[in-house]
């Protein structure tokens, strides 16, 4: 395993609140005013349009029965011309409120779903550019779990929480403007009433939070327990462990019914406390506001009352809404942060200017051509004259004197010197957590070296643009992963140009090309759960036929072959070989027999090498390599 | 389905009952109000009565505690009753993943299995709470608020009826049509995060073949399928609050106009006017209220069935019905086996299987990859049935045995190692939860891991993490096979459990074995000659069937392919890994 080992930083963090609620709510906005500025703008005032339409039909109520009923009551010829006209005028704002509702839902999809798109592509896009150890020590499921849970909660905050907050908002203060205008007396009892909601809801509301909070720990530490039990549910069958893994996971399923069963019922308490209360302010504003109709203090009049009476209804109930979503934001912030500091996670850095390109050779020059012509060349922009050089690409590699820690202050590898001439192949064998892996992922510059220099073709490889180090480098990792496709898309991976006929050809060398004419589809297999149900050999197999696909001027190979028996190893070996002829090779191998014929073996021994010459030379040397090599001591 | 699912229902039964009965209460409460508050403006505020302006208030008062006790209960065991059917799903789950068998286990991938144990159950929870709360809540409040509509005043409340069948067809059109694209849009879903999970795993992949762009150009235009999903499903969902607005303000305006009418002929009270109009919003809601029930639960259907579907797998390996609970010895015999994992497969896995294994023997097993090693030791601890053919164990067939016995005195060191998160003890002890101390000390010292062990700060309190990732490969086999040891079994079977242990120390754990438990057959998988040359009986498996047995010099002489893997490893015999610790 490479690299400090992921999951062992594994922070927490699941269930936490955000540390910058407001910095994160901002940014949130600002990605989608920025895309959609006139979109949002639209939505606002819909919004407006919508929640006014429905304040004038309430507040008609009274004009309605103070203006139009009320006079021609006891008349004997009633003239309904005046009260049709005006019950026609409120029927007109209603249909533009129903109007501005649809448009601004409506918009709001295309706003909402629209951000959250953009918020995916954007994270995904950005993790691609992070160096390999952000994904060393992050968790796979830690990051996993900010594209869906995050994601998930952003998009109910998106969609639903801010635009009934803002209608909320505005429903409130019109409101509260209008119940101003009926009776002052009436709406300083009814902001009364609104303190004591309030207060309720704090107080419920900090209760509930706690345990949704609880909840959601509960949960990260059920779910780890589960993961770990699927992913060993064969051994705990072997050890017949089941009773006992059962026990454990009691413990944590009612510890996590605990906290579901107390989140929830205080969230639930929440709306019929609202309610009641609203109802309490009711009866308080009806007898205090009969007092004043009926005592004629203040102009408080019949109608009035019953308008405000039907406001005082209307100003609870957004209230309510706007703690309901509370928890909602908060769990989104939380998720929102985690998101934030993914995308706020610095890129890998690459200030290289020598690029690869094809070439080929024109009266003895080397000339840049865009064909595959199997011959490379580095293309040296000079960064002041604009003068371009090329440079044949032979493979050499030479590391002087190199130190390499995953921090500074705990070094791994210490003073690797290491000179690979063009074509050979060069071995490095040693326990593990010796630095064998370590040493490939320093030419690839998966990670960069504290001291010493790396030159490839005499040129530093800080200077050589990363995208096409790593082009020029074919590599066969210790963990094969495969992707979600076909056999045939899964080989094509290394050159995405290939036809069906070298992907086939670079199956039969690899070996593969066999099995996977057994499948029923052949090479149009569809392989899912990185190729889960294949073999860990015939994974690997796949994994070199990809390398070879690519046709790369240098190729690494880490424990290639670790898990081919020995009799394929030796065939697969062979093409291999062919295939590197005059290429630089380097190969990690714990099976001493698949290295023997490297024209040089570094024998490495925790971070440094402490012997290196041909098999020959160190069996010669009867030192650590032939210890190994015989199971005798010198 | 929903049965498999109710059944969980258990001790919270009593809660599933009382929160409906509750929410009926408090709807039934919220329904007198509004008659309390048209009786207080008919005949007290527009009668000028003080006296039944307190009196109808105190009545509200009244109402709102009931319904502030009936709401607080009802929310209280809706709570209780959802979370405990979670519990209870999760535990039985949990409980039936463990009575799988190892075909059963192979159907499911570990992140299925913890997708339908955490967000699948979750999404139940939610919507088992809804119903419980809303779904008796709504119809009630519908029906109730409709009934005292129609004693004010049946002219006016026909206006609701018409409204309500008007909504009722479209939302029904309109939830219809969104399903349809809503249940695509949650498999387009899981298709993308299933390719960010793969790009997180294969991050070096990408890397080193420089194909991020490739990616990201991938995984954009799914992102964008997936949005366009998403804006036609909630497009069509858009339209449902705008109708519902419809439908309230037609009725309020129709309401207003009629009601106005009545009024002026004196067949209608203010207060009963504006108790209609109360009523109104009363009933749209319960409308509203209903219809996202049903997308709800439709949404949700989805994971209950994959929940179910957990719950109603049945281990395809059973406990015979008088098991025998001894195994005499540790002779192992295959008759005519073969086996493929699964019925329809052309070639079967393991063919024409015949063996005959004494107590006691060391066993080497070498073959190619994909030549059914594996699959052969397999069904020696029942970890699958045969297809065809019987195996015996002690000389009696494995089907005949408690599976637990069995699996005691089998003892199967697999070829995919995993230790548990917690000390090193707690990790042996999975082999004997009693055993002391010093018995794992022993076993240690014969598996050639109590060196290493003591060289750790805290020896064998160490704290293994989850998944083992801070031991070496090389530790880990070691460990496992000390686990395994600690069992005491008659038949001790390694799948290629020392690959990452080197020559020098395979040898020493080899030499440890036939020394210290020579009663114990043993079976050893490897792809090393010098792990198996020195076996009683060598088995040669080639494409899923026995090419030869023999000792090694017999074999050298008899089986070309045993010859071939020989010449390729002797005279470097060496695996060169795991001599110096880490």
């Amino acid at each position: 395993m490479p690299g400090p080992m992921g999951g062992r930083n594994r922070k927490p963090d699941t269930g936490a609140r955000a540390q910058k609620p407001m910095k994160v709510l901002g940014r949130i906005l600002g990605l989608m005013f920025k895309k959609y500025t006139v979109h949002m703008i639209v939505v606002l005032v819909c919004i407006v349009i919508s929640v006014l339409s429905n304040v004038q039909g309430t507040l008609f109520i009274q004009t309605l029965i103070d203006d139009y009923i009320t006079p021609m009551m006891g008349q004997t010829n009633p003239d309904f011309g005046p009260l049709i006209s005006a019950i026609l005028r409120v029927a007109a704002f209603y249909l533009a409120g129903v109007l501005a509702t649809y448009a601004y839902s409506r918009i709001m999809v295309n706003v909402s779903q629209g951000t959250l798109r953009n918020v995916r592509s954007e994270i995904f896009e950005h993790m691609q550019k992070l160096p390999v150890k952000y994904f060393d020590t992050h968790s796979h499921g830690d990051i996993m779990s900010i594209y869906t849970n995050d994601v998930d909660t952003l998009r109910q905050m998106i969609s639903q929480s801010l635009t009934q907050i803002f209608q909320a908002v505005i429903t409130i203060v019109s409101v509260l403007i209008s119940m101003i205008s009926l009776s002052i007396t009436l709406t300083l009892v009814t902001l009364a009433m609104v303190v004591v909601m309030l207060l309720c809801v704090r107080a419920l509301g900090s209760r509930s939070s706690k345990y949704f909070l609880a909840q959601q720990r509960n949960l990260g530490k059920e779910n780890g327990y589960i993961e770990e039990m699927m992913n060993g549910q064969k051994v705990v069958k072997v050890f017949n462990h089941e009773e006992k893994s059962i026990e454990e996971f009691e413990e944590l399923n009612d510890k996590l019914y605990e906290s579901a069963y107390n989140a929830n019922k205080f969230a639930n308490i929440l709306m019929p406390v609202n309610a009641q209360l609203g109802n309490v302010s009711y009866v308080l504003c009806a007898i205090i506001g009969s007092l004043l109709a009926l005592n004629s203090v203040g102009s408080l009049t019949v109608g009035a009352l019953v308008s405000f009476l039907t406001f005082n209804k209307s100003f609870t109930q957004p209230i309510t809404q706007v703690n309901q979503q509370f928890n909602s934001i908060i769990m989104a912030l939380a998720g929102a942060e985690r998101i934030f500091n993914l995308l706020d996670e610095k890129p890998e850095e690459d200030n290289g200017y020598v690029t690869l390109v094809n070439a080929k050779k024109e009266n003895g020059r080397l000339v840049e051509t865009n064909e595959h012509t199997g011959l490379w060349a580095w293309k040296h922009t000079h960064q002041e004259t604009g003068e371009v050089e090329y440079k044949e690409l032979q493979g050499a590699l030479v590391m002087d004197d190199v130190d390499f820690g995953y921090n500074d202050n705990n070094m791994v590898l210490h003073n690797i010197e290491l000179y690979a001439t063009p074509g050979q192949k060069i071995a490095f064998v040693g326990s593990t957590g010796a630095g064998k892996t370590t040493i490939t992922n320093l030419i690839n510059r998966f990670y960069d070296i504290q001291d010493g220099k790396i030159r490839y073709d005499g040129i530093n490889i800080n200077k050589i643009k990363k995208a096409d180090l790593r082009r020029s480098l074919g590599i066969v990792l210790q963990d094969t992963h495969l992707f979600t496709g076909t056999v045939m898309e899964n080989i094509r991976y290394g050159r995405l140009d290939a036809t069906d006929e070298e992907v086939v050809a670079a199956a039969k060398l690899a070996n593969a090309d066999s099995f996977i004419r057994k499948f029923p589809e052949g090479y149009n297999t569809v392989l899912t759960g990185d190729g889960g149900n294949l073999s860990q050999g015939q994974r690997q197999m796949l994994a070199i036929a990809r390398a070879a696909v690519a046709d790369p001027p240098a190729l690494i190979l880490d424990e290639a072959t670790s898990s081919i028996d020995t009799r394929t190893e030796r065939m697969v070996q062979d093409s291999m070989d062919k295939l590197m002829q005059g290429r630089t090779t380097f190969v990690i191998a714990h099976r001493l027999s698949t290295i023997q014929n490297s024209d040089c073996i570094m024998v490495l021994e925790q971070g440094r090498i402490i012997e290196r010459g041909t098999h020959d030379q160190l069996l010669e040397k009867k030192g650590k390599y032939y210890q190994l090599y015989t199971g005798k001591t010198a | 389905m929903i049965k498999t699912l109710a059944k969980h229902i258990k001790q919270f039964t009593k809660a599933s009952v009382a929160t409906p009965l509750f929410m009926i209460l408090e709807v039934i409460v919220e329904m007198i109000i509004p008659l309390l508050m048209s009786r207080m403006i008919d005949d007290g505020i527009s009668a000028g009565n003080m006296q039944q302006i307190f009196i109808t208030g105190g009545c509200m008062l009244v109402c709102a505690l009931i319904g502030l006790f009936a709401g607080i209960m009802g929310g209280k065991y809706g709570a209780k009753a959802s979370a405990g059917l979670a519990h209870n799903l999760r535990e039985a789950m949990f409980k039936n993943i463990q009575s799988f068998s190892f075909a059963n286990i192979d159907k499911y991938s570990t992140a299925g299995l913890v997708t339908r144990m955490t967000t699948d159950v979750t999404n139940i929870q939610n919507a088992y709470q809804m119903l419980l709360r809303m779904c008796v809540r709504a119809p009630i409040s519908l029906i109730c608020a409709l009934v005292m509509t129609l004693i004010i005043n049946a002219r006016l409340a026909s206006v609701y009826l018409i409204a309500i069948v008007v909504l009722g067809i479209v939302l029904t059109f309109l939830i219809k049509s969104t399903y349809k694209y809503f249940s695509r849009v949650f498999e387009k879903y899981d298709e993308l995060n299933a390719s960010v999970q793969e790009n997180v795993s294969a991050i070096r992949v990408v890397k080193s073949f420089v194909r991020e762009d490739y990616e990201v150009k991938k995984f954009n235009k799914a992102a964008n399928n997936l949005y366009k999903l998403f804006v036609k499903a909630e497009g069509a969902m858009a339209s449902v609050s705008p109708v519902m607005m419809f439908a309230v303000y037609g009725s309020l305006i129709a309401i207003n106009w009629l009601g106005a009418n009545m009024i002026v002929s004196e067949t209608l009270t203010t207060g009963e006017l504006t108790s209609m109009l109360t009523y109104c919003m009363n009933i749209l809601m319960s409308l509203l209220m209903l219809a996202m029930i049903f997308v709800m639960l439709t949404m949700s259907i989805a994971s209950a069935k994959r929940v179910a579907g957990v719950l109603n797998e049945q281990s395809d390996l059973t406990n015979p019905e008088n098991p025998d609970y001894k195994v005499e010895d540790g002779s192992i015999d295959f008759k005519n086996v073969s086996f493929s994992y699964n019925k329809t497969a052309e070639k079967p896995i393991l063919s024409d299987i015949n063996l005959s294994i004494k107590s006691g023997e060391t066993i080497g097993v070498i073959g190619g990859t994909g030549s059914s090693k594996t699959s052969l030791v397999n069904l020696i601890g029942r970890l699958y049935d045969t297809t065809d053919g019987e195996v015996y164990v002690g000389g009696k067939n494995v089907k005949a045995y408690d599976l637990k016995t069995l699996r005691d005195e089998v003892s199967v060191v697999l070829q995919s190692n995993v230790l548990f998160s917690g000390t090193i003890l707690d990790n042996l002890r999975w082999g004997n939860e009693n055993a002391t101390e010093e018995e794992c000390i022993n076993v240690c010292k014969l598996a050639c891991a109590d060196d290493f062990i003591q060289s750790f700060p805290d020896k064998y309190n160490t704290y293994i993490e989850q998944g083992g990732t801070n031991v070496s490969g090389g530790q880990k086999q070691r460990i496992c096979i000390a686990r395994a040891l600690l069992k005491k079994p008659k038949i001790l079977i390694l799948d290629d459990s020392t690959s990452a242990v080197d020559t020098a120390t395979d040898a020493k754990i080899r030499r440890a074995f036939s020394e210290e438990i020579p009663n114990t057959t043993k079976i050893i998988i490897s792809q090393r000659v010098s792990s198996v040359e020195n076996a009683d009986k060598i088995i040669v498996m080639d494409d899923g069937k026995i090419s030869a047995v023999g000792t090694s010099d017999e074999l050298l002489k008899a089986s070309p392919i045993y010859s071939e893997i020989y010449a390729a490893q002797t005279g470097g015999s060496g695996d060169f890994d795991e001599k110096g610790e880490m």
